[in-house]
Order: C-alpha cells, then sequence, then structure tokens
C-alpha cells in the first residue's frame, strides 16, 4: 500500500464497568488496525464482537462511566492521539475530519429540526459559514447524495422522509464539512437490500469523488466484498484476521472467517443447508482462556485452550494476511473434529 | 360603570379579537414561519386562550380606563356594602364597600405580573438545573438532586416567611423572585427525566460526533425535545403561583392591602362568601379563566413546536 495511513489504530482497549460489580467486560481487547488513505477498511464480525465500540471509541463517543478506554490504546490521526486530545481540539476533529454514519436512520436525525438546519449545523459550527452560506451548503449536499428537489426537502423534517432518504441526509450531514474519514457504523442494516445497494454506491462513489478513506463497519460480508479494498475480522473484542478483500475471500484463515463465509448463502452452490457457526460470542466479562474462539472452533487442540496465538502472518503471496490463529504455524491440523 | 369605562371595555374586547384574527390570518398565509403559526392555531381553543390572555392583559395595562372607581375606596361603608351585581356594580361591592369590578381589574396588574414573571423564573431556573443534572450526570446529578429534595421538603411558606422578615414587607419584584426560587424543584425533577432519557438517544450522539459543543447539545438538541413537558408545567405553574400568592395575601405576607390582587380578594371575602358571594367568585373565575386559557395556548405551542402533523381530536 503505497498511500499514508491515516488513521493508527494500536493496542485498542475499550473497557465497560458492570454494574453490581460483577466484573469488567472487555468489549474491545488490544485491537490495531491501520486506515490508509483513500480506501475502504471492513470491518466485520457478529454482533457482540466489538465492532461498535471500536469505532465510537476512536471519536471518544462511548459512554463515560461505565466504559472507559483503558491508557495505553493510541489512535493516531494527523500526527495526534485522539485519546490524549483536550476536549475542545477533539470537537474540532469530530464531524469536521473524522465524520460517522450510523446504524439507525429513523433515529439518528433530531426530530424536532428540518433536515437543512441539520446538515447546516457542522458547517457552521466548523466552517464558521452564514446561515445563509449554511443554507446553500446543505443544499449541495443534499444534490451530492441524490436527494430529488433538494431546495424544497431541505424545510422537510426527519419523519417526512423515508428511511433511505434519512440515510441520505445523515451521510450529507457527516460529509459537509469533507472529512479526510467517514466511519459507517452499519450504514445499511436498518435498510431494505435496493435501498442497502443504493447506498452503499451513494459511499463509493462519493469516497471516490471527495478522497476520504471510509472505515464500513458490518456484519454482512456481502458488503465487505463489494465495497471494501481491506478487511479486518473482529471476534470476542479481538482482531482474528486481516487480509486484502480478495485473499480473505480466496484464502480464509482464521475457522472464524472460514466459518462466517460458509454462513454466506450462495446463489451458484447446489441447495444444502446453511452453515452456522455452532454456539455464540461469549460474554464479554468472561472470555475463554487461550484462543477466545477455540470453544467454538471445529479445528481447537489443548494448545489453543492453553495459549492465545498471537496475529501471524499467512504468508501465501499475500502480505499484510494476518489471522490469529495457531493454525498458521500447525496447518496439517485443519481437519475437523466433528 | 359609566359610559366611558363600557367604552374602554368594548375597545379591549375588539383589540383582542383582532390581535387573534391577525395572527390567524398570519398562520394561514403561506411560507416562512406560517408552518408554525397554521399548527399553533390548529385548535380552535387555543384562540379562545390566547384571546382570552390577551384581553385580560389589555385590561390590566389600561386598568385605569376601565375600573369605574378607585380600587382601594370605600365607598360607603354602611349603606354600600355588599351589593349585588347592578348597573353602577358590575360586579356588586365587597364587605368594605369597595367595587369589585374595579379590584379585579387592578388586581389583574399585580396577579398576572407575579404569575407571568414568578412562573417564568420557576420554570427556567428548574429547566437549567434538570437539564444540567440531567446531562452530566454523576456527582452533579447526584448534588443538585439532593438539593431538590430538601427544597422539596421544606415547606414553602416557612421559607417565604423568612424572606419577608429579611426584606420586612414584600416589595413585588422581591415576591416574584421570593416565588421564583421556591416554585422550581417540580419543574427541575420533570426536565431531568426528560434529559436521562433524551441524552441516549441516538441523535444526541450523532450530534456529539458531529463536533457539536455541549451546551449547544443540551439547549439546541436535547430541550426542545423536551419542550411539551415543560411548557405544560409552565401553563400549570402560572396558576399555582397565583394560587401561592392567594395564599401569602391570606396570611398577610403577600402584598399589602389595600392594594388588591385576586388571592387577596378571595382573602379577604372569604367570609362573606355566603351572603355576598360575588366578591369571591369573580377573583376566583379570574384565576381560573388565566389558567385554563393558559393551558389552551400551551396546547397550541406545543403543536407548533412538534412538526409531526396530528388531526385535532
Amino acid at each position: 500500500m503505497t498511500n499514508p495511513v491515516l488513521l493508527r489504530v494500536r493496542d485498542l482497549k475499550t473497557y465497560f464497568v458492570t454494574e453490581h460489580g460483577k466484573g469488567t467486560a472487555r468489549a474491545v481487547d488490544e485491537v490495531s488496525f491501520d486506515l490508509y488513505a483513500g480506501e475502504t477498511l471492513g470491518i466485520v464480525g457478529e454482533s457482540g464482537c466489538g465492532k461498535t465500540v471500536t469505532s465510537l471509541s476512536i471519536l471518544r463517543l462511548i459512554p463515560e462511566p461505565p466504559g472507559h478506554i483503558l491508557p495505553g490504546s493510541l489512535i493516531e490521526f494527523d500526527g495526534r492521539n485522539l485519546l490524549a486530545l483536550p476536549l475542545p481540539e477533539l470537537r474540532a476533529v469530530r464531524g469536521n475530519q473524522i465524520a460517522m454514519i450510523f446504524q439507525e436512520p429513523m433515529t439518528s436525525l433530531n426530530p424536532v429540526f428540518t433536515v437543512g438546519d441539520q446538515i447546516a449545523e457542522a458547517a457552521i459550527i466548523h466552517q464558521h459559514l452564514s446561515r445563509g452560506a449554511a443554507r446553500a451548503r446543505a443544499i449541495e449536499m443534499l444534490r451530492l447524495v441524490g436527494i430529488p428537489d433538494p431546495e424544497e426537502r431541505i424545510d422537510h423534517y426527519p419523519h417526512q422522509l423515508s428511511g433511505g432518504m434519512r440515510q441520505r441526509v445523515m451521510i450529507a450531514m457527516a460529509l459537509v464539512c469533507n472529512p479526510k474519514v467517514l466511519i459507517a457504523d452499519e450504514p445499511t442494516t436498518a435498510l431494505d437490500v435496493t435501498i442497502q445497494a443504493q447506498i452503499l454506491e451513494l459511499l463509493d462513489k462519493l469516497r471516490t469523488e471527495l478522497g476520504m478513506a471510509v472505515l464500513l463497519i458490518t456484519h454482512d460480508l456481502g458488503v465487505v466484498a463489494g465495497h471494501a479494498d481491506r478487511v479486518v475480522v473482529m471476534y470476542a473484542g479481538r482482531v482474528v484476521e486481516t487480509a486484502s478483500t480478495e485473499a480473505l475471500f480466496e484464502r480464509p484463515t482464521h475457522p472464524y472467517t472460514e466459518g462466517l463465509l460458509a454462513a454466506v448463502p450462495r446463489i451458484d452452490a447446489p441447495r444444502s443447508r446453511l452453515h452456522a457457526i455452532p454456539g455464540q460470542v461469549p460474554a464479554a466479562t468472561a472470555w475463554p482462556t487461550g484462543c477466545r474462539f477455540h470453544p467454538r472452533c471445529p479445528y481447537a487442540w489443548d494448545k489453543c485452550v492453553a495459549q492465545e496465538p498471537p496475529l501471524l502472518e499467512t504468508g501465501g503471496g499475500a502480505p499484510g494476511h494476518t489471522a490469529r490463529c495457531w493454525l498458521v504455524t500447525e496447518p496439517e491440523r485443519r481437519v475437523p473434529r466433528r | 360603570m359609566t359610559l366611558g369605562t363600557w367604552f374602554a371595555l368594548g375597545i379591549a374586547l375588539v383589540l383582542a379579537g383582532e390581535f387573534v384574527r391577525a395572527l390567524r390570518r398570519r398562520g394561514l398565509r403561506q411560507g416562512g414561519g406560517g408552518e408554525r403559526w397554521r399548527r399553533f392555531f390548529r385548535h380552535r381553543t387555543t384562540s379562545w386562550g390566547l384571546g382570552i390572555l390577551t384581553f385580560l392583559v389589555i385590561v390590566a395595562v389600561a386598568a385605569p380606563l376601565i375600573a369605574p372607581f378607585d380600587p382601594n375606596r370605600q365607598l360607603d361603608i354602611v349603606h354600600l356594602k355588599n351589593q349585588p351585581p347592578s348597573w353602577t356594580f358590575l360586579f356588586g361591592t365587597d364587605v368594605l364597600s369597595r367595587d369589585v369590578w374595579s379590584r379585579a381589574v387592578y388586581g389583574a396588574r399585580v396577579s398576572l405580573g407575579i404569575g407571568a414573571l414568578g412562573a417564568l423564573m420557576a420554570v427556567s431556573l428548574g429547566t437549567l438545573v434538570g437539564a444540567i443534572a440531567g446531562y452530566y450526570q454523576r456527582w452533579i446529578d447526584a448534588v443538585l438532586m439532593r438539593g431538590v429534595d430538601v427544597g422539596l421538603a421544606l415547606p414553602r411558606i416557612f421559607i417565604l416567611l423568612m424572606a419577608v422578615a429579611l426584606w420586612d414587607g414584600l416589595p413585588f419584584a422581591a415576591l416574584v423572585i421570593a416565588i421564583g426560587l421556591t416554585s422550581w424543584f417540580g419543574t427541575s425533577r420533570l426536565v431531568r427525566a426528560e434529559v436521562l432519557s433524551l441524552r441516549q438517544q441516538d441523535f444526541v450522539v450523532a450530534a456529539r460526533a458531529l463536533g457539536v459543543q455541549t451546551g449547544r447539545i443540551i439547549f439546541r438538541h436535547v430541550l426542545p425535545n423536551a419542550a411539551a413537558p415543560i411548557i405544560v408545567s409552565a401553563a400549570l405553574g402560572v396558576g399555582n403561583v397565583l394560587l401561592l400568592e392567594a395564599s401569602l395575601s391570606f396570611l398577610g405576607i403577600g402584598i399589602k392591602p389595600p392594594d388588591p390582587t385576586w388571592g387577596n380578594m378571595i382573602a379577604d371575602n372569604a367570609p362573606s362568601i355566603y351572603s355576598a358571594p360575588w366578591s369571591t367568585i369573580v377573583p376566583g373565575l379570574a384565576i381560573a379563566l388565566v389558567v385554563m386559557s393558559l393551558n389552551a395556548v400551551a396546547d397550541g405551542v406545543q403543536d407548533a413546536l412538534d412538526p409531526h402533523e396530528r388531526e385535532p381530536v
């Protein structure tokens, strides 16, 4: 990758103190990844594996308490550690250089303001535009995200728009200051499939037009396959595999990734029962010892229970393809027990 | 009642009616802020409430023109006490032979003033404290809410009695401040509860993600969504303040007699409520009218602030 690193996340640990002192939920535990300028990085994993907490941690939007980001974590953007930034300076980054869109377009817009006011807000705060200029900018943004009749729509309230329209408005809000990084936290989960495709295409188009990097958080491998350049697979608060999208789909190395891929229904395969990974993500207060995936892993042996593997280079001609699995060192054990 | 006072009364009625009609017309016009006005006037009762309040305010301001007698003058303590309503005394006379209509008109000045200013102060203070406690939570919340507990536990009359001792007879401004400072506890609880739930909403997180300052989040994003309960509590607050002023007057620590307020008119004439009911019923009706009108207007304001279209019930 020749592009410079834009956002460097190192050893991010976000823990939550649970009520009644039942222990600490280690929701995100030593997560590291890099986001390069102009790329789309997908973060995949099932519910409860720490994807959303990771994305919220980047802008320090974790509710504190109960959550807190442990010292020693690093989120470096533009040469500065966002975790050590005083709040006013962090605010100048939020929405201006790093913007975010959320899962639920239905509840992420303020019901009592017109969409125009909400899009204009960031421009007024960060670029100090006048109300008139901000309004013009909001119209421009609405047109950019493909909303018809922007001059009229700008005075509409969120409840007058459909889900897909609202997600477009959210995108317009996020992009109004031309951020360098856009964090999209499951931007299409709440939308139906056709709208989903439109929104993702829109994101792709805007990414190339505006030259920003996108952190695309999703549980949908189909979304990743179509729209991400590289993928980080998370499980139980850890990164378990990192690879370019092609390498990940061609040679999934971690058994969890393998399971996720096998669970995707395929239109070109003979009809059979869908594969499912047995069991569930364990509770974040009590991760299993050793490899956190071992209770659900079809290949696990004693070493997996005793000792957690580091992220290992898989080799195989794809630099940057790493997996947190002992199978990388002992590939002959890739024989399912059941 | 002289011809002049009837005339002034008529003008006050017409003015109030025209004022409401002009606003309504503005509401029916398209564009700009018209949408809000249209929603404001969606219910007929809102127009009535606004009309009645406007009328009362005009009456209070123009009291010297509308009152036929000096409100404090005892016309004839022997022959004219407790006179029933007549053409001369529209609402009769009270136990000290003062004209009830004139006293009610002048009383509107004090009562509406204390009601509006006291409630405004109480609601602003309560909203501010509630919003801060609810938004920041943790120790700020704990300290403020324990303070509110203390405030709710202390008898208000007791605090006001202490204030009287300090001020030696409360002037109007001091009474407003004393009432405002002791009436905000309930509102702050209400607002805190609203803010506690609103701050968890996605759009608040989204606003934080956009880099909006905390103060702006509280005042622009959180509180407008809590407008409905705040406005209702303000409307009810005015009624409570009027009643509080009445009970203070009853205890002799409110506005000093013989100056009329609706509250001390009720208090003064309570003993003759069976023989001369008009002298208590008139100020009582005035208080009730204000409270009902305020509620009607509050409904309208609520509709104006809430963009969701709802059919009038």
